[in-house]
């Protein structure tokens, strides 16, 4: 086990280097420089800025200095906003996307679940028809238009629902709502199926054969078996809820991480840039890690120890 | 003797888009204490699904147990709600399935399997729960129990893991226990082991045992009487030695001729010609007669009664009627 984490986090390294060159590339690619839009700045000014950032520097030299920043994990203050660092940034932001992201998947799988659970148990019946309506419904609509459907019914026209930002609870809905239900969607159908699946097999038989009741029989044996699938596809649906709260921060004004990372990407603020990309990579590569372990957990068969000790 | 199961005019068919299926069709067996009673056929005849009767696992839709009483210990079965049931299922009666590669829930410990039917139906702590699963394992012949209780069915043999399945199967104490074909998924060696396990464990607790097999050859090693069972119907039934070696329906002739004998040699395995028939629209008359080399015109119209060889052996026959053993004389003689 020991020996297969720490593989696991050398590849993440390794992977999180490629990220991070990858974005290097692509910066220094695109046209345009941070200070761009800054009007009659002339050219000594404009030279003395590109000296201060080192961006004057050959690619290299940038190139090893973003690492070293990254390795000392201090991408020092933003260009465009000098008073602030991007681990200020990173700090501020993070809690409230992490608060919308973790949010979101709780609803989602929760509800996902049950709504699976309960297709599959009213097989063919009205109940599994709805739900699964529902869920065609879910993975179709886009979650950017389902969020101003949602602000335009409940929170203009009923005002059940505070339009936009994120002070309170009541806040929390709308948002969380929108982002929710596409991987809602995608879970509902899948616990569907293999909940369908795994009720044909013959251990659910023998455990009804011991006379267990129905709901310990679907809960102890069957739901376990049922959620393998659904965990597979959750670094999946991770990645996805990560990109979407990006849009539905934008949409629903919430002061997140998502704004500072398109801002920066449109103001070519290279060291926010690099903070939000790194920081959004780790994490993403961190969770699809904690997802593969999860999977050893619930699934015996499966031995991480093994993998790692070829 | 004491019966302990009576199984009366049972009927269990299945609803399908096709149309009904008749796998069922009036059986009529009975089970005494102790004893081992062997349901033989070919597949699709109707022994699993007599069996799942017994249990009430019938999955409802499609299928239903439409006519019939299955009386175990005075209480008839098929009259009684849902969770009465629950309470006889696994602690009255157990069962064993066919294939022990998927009877295991493969995500939970094999302990944590043997122990949930006990806990479910009597008060007990984790601790008695896990000694009495260590008492068990004993009993099937598991060696290093406390180990094992911790693993999981995949780091277990074929073997093993059916012996996990009887374990849990009588972790309750049953009084019937019903094995549907418990050997036909091991290796032969495996099978003579398994086989064996039962007859001690029989002799051990004294339960009652209903084995579902096509496999004569198990048949012949643990039963004691042996029901022939044809197209969801019990053609023949009798004693071992009587089916065995006084077989009277065709279909069991046939049956026995089709099985490899160590003590004859040189003669050719005879199989029985064509197949079952369609249980959507089974015939009027005996089922068996499109393949039957006696077949008389009776035969395909009506249903034969039911004669008695012995208080043992009885068997669906027309060719046991008085008037076809004068005419089989008549034309013996002619010839």
């Amino acid at each position: 086990m020991l020996r297969y984490i720490l593989k696991r986090l050398m590849i993440m390294l390794v992977t999180l280097w490629i990220i991070v060159t990858l974005t290097f590339i692509l910066m220094v690619s695109i046209p345009g420089s941070p200070f761009n839009s800054e009007r009659g700045t002339n050219e000594a000014v404009q030279a003395n800025l590109e000296a201060h950032y080192n961006l004057d520097e050959p690619y290299i030299i940038q190139y090893l200095l973003y690492l070293k920043s990254i390795v000392t994990f201090d991408f020092g203050p933003s260009i465009k906003q000098p008073s602030q660092t991007v681990n200020d940034m990173l700090g501020r932001g993070f809690p409230i996307s992490f608060e919308l992201g973790i949010m979101t998947i709780i609803v989602a799988v929760i509800s996902g679940v049950t709504l699976g659970v309960f297709a599959a148990l009213k097989h063919n019946n009205v109940i599994d028809y709805l739900a699964m309506g529902f869920a065609v419904l879910g993975i179709s609509i886009p979650n950017f238009v389902l969020a101003t459907l949602l602000i335009q019914q409940l929170a203009v026209n009923l005002e059940i629902f505070p339009v936009a930002r994120w002070l309170s609870p009541a806040h929390m809905i709308l948002p969380i709502t929108a982002l929710a239900t596409g991987p809602m969607a995608i879970i509902a159908r899948l616990t569907r199926s293999t909940m369908l699946e795994v009720l044909t097999q013959d251990y659910i038989k023998m455990a009804r054969a011991k006379g267990l009741s129905p709901w310990k029989i679907i809960i102890k044996h069957a739901l376990k078996n049922a959620l393998l699938p659904v965990v597979t596809i959750m670094g999946t649906l991770l990645a996805s809820i990560l990109t979407g709260t990006f849009v539905i921060e934008k949409i629903f004004a919430v002061p997140g991480m998502g704004k500072y990372f398109v801002e920066s990407i449109n103001q070519r603020d290279y060291p926010v840039i690099m903070g939000t990309t790194v920081f959004y990579s780790s994490f993403l590569i961190i969770m699809l890690f904690l997802v593969d372990i999860a999977y050893g957990i619930l699934d015996p068969r499966i031995k991480i120890h093994k993998k790692g000790g070829e | 003797m004491d019966t302990i199961l009576e199984v009366k005019n049972l009927h269990v068919t299945f609803s399908t888009y096709g149309g009904t299926i008749k796998a069922v069709r009036g059986v009529d067996f009975h089970l005494n204490k102790g004893e081992t009673l062997a349901i033989v056929g070919e597949s699709g005849c109707g022994k699993s699904v007599t069996s799942n009767a017994i249990m009430r696992l019938i999955p409802d839709p499609p299928g239903k147990i439409t006519n019939g009483t299955i009386v175990f210990k005075d209480k008839d079965l098929t009259a009684l709600p849902e969770k009465t049931m629950r309470s006889i299922r696994g602690v009255d009666i157990s069962m064993i399935f066919q294939d022990p590669m998927t009877a295991l829930n493969p995500t939970l410990t094999i302990g944590t399997q043997l122990m949930e039917g006990v806990r479910q139906h009597h008060r007990i702590t984790s601790d008695q729960a896990k000694s009495k699963a260590l008492e068990m394992m004993h009993l099937v012949g598991i060696p290093n129990p406390t180990e094992r209780l911790k693993q999981y069915p995949h780091q277990f043999s074929g073997g093993m893991r059916q012996r996990i399945v009887i374990a849990m199967a009588l972790i309750c104490e049953p009084e019937l226990l019903i094995a549907d074909e418990p050997t036909t998924a091991l290796d032969v060696t495996i099978q003579a082991q398994i086989l064996e396990l039962f007859d001690e464990i029989q002799e051990a607790t004294g339960v009652s045992i209903i084995l579902i097999t096509h496999d004569l050859g198990v048949v012949a090693k643990i039963a004691d009487r042996i029901a022939v069972m044809y197209a969801g119907k019990i053609i023949e039934v009798g004693t071992k030695r009587e089916i065995f070696y006084d077989p009277q329906h065709p279909y069991t002739k046939g049956l026995l001729k089709s099985v490899p004998r160590l003590d004859v040699t040189g003669e050719k395995l005879v199989p029985i010609d064509g197949t079952p028939p369609d249980l959507f629209s089974p015939p009027k008359g005996c089922p068996f007669t499109a393949r039957c080399p006696f077949a008389m015109e009776v035969c395909d119209k009506v249903y034969p009664v039911t004669t008695e060889q012995s208080d043992t052996h009885k068997v669906d026959c027309w060719l046991q009627d008085e008037r076809a053993k004068q005419l089989l004389a008549a034309s013996a003689i002619k010839q």
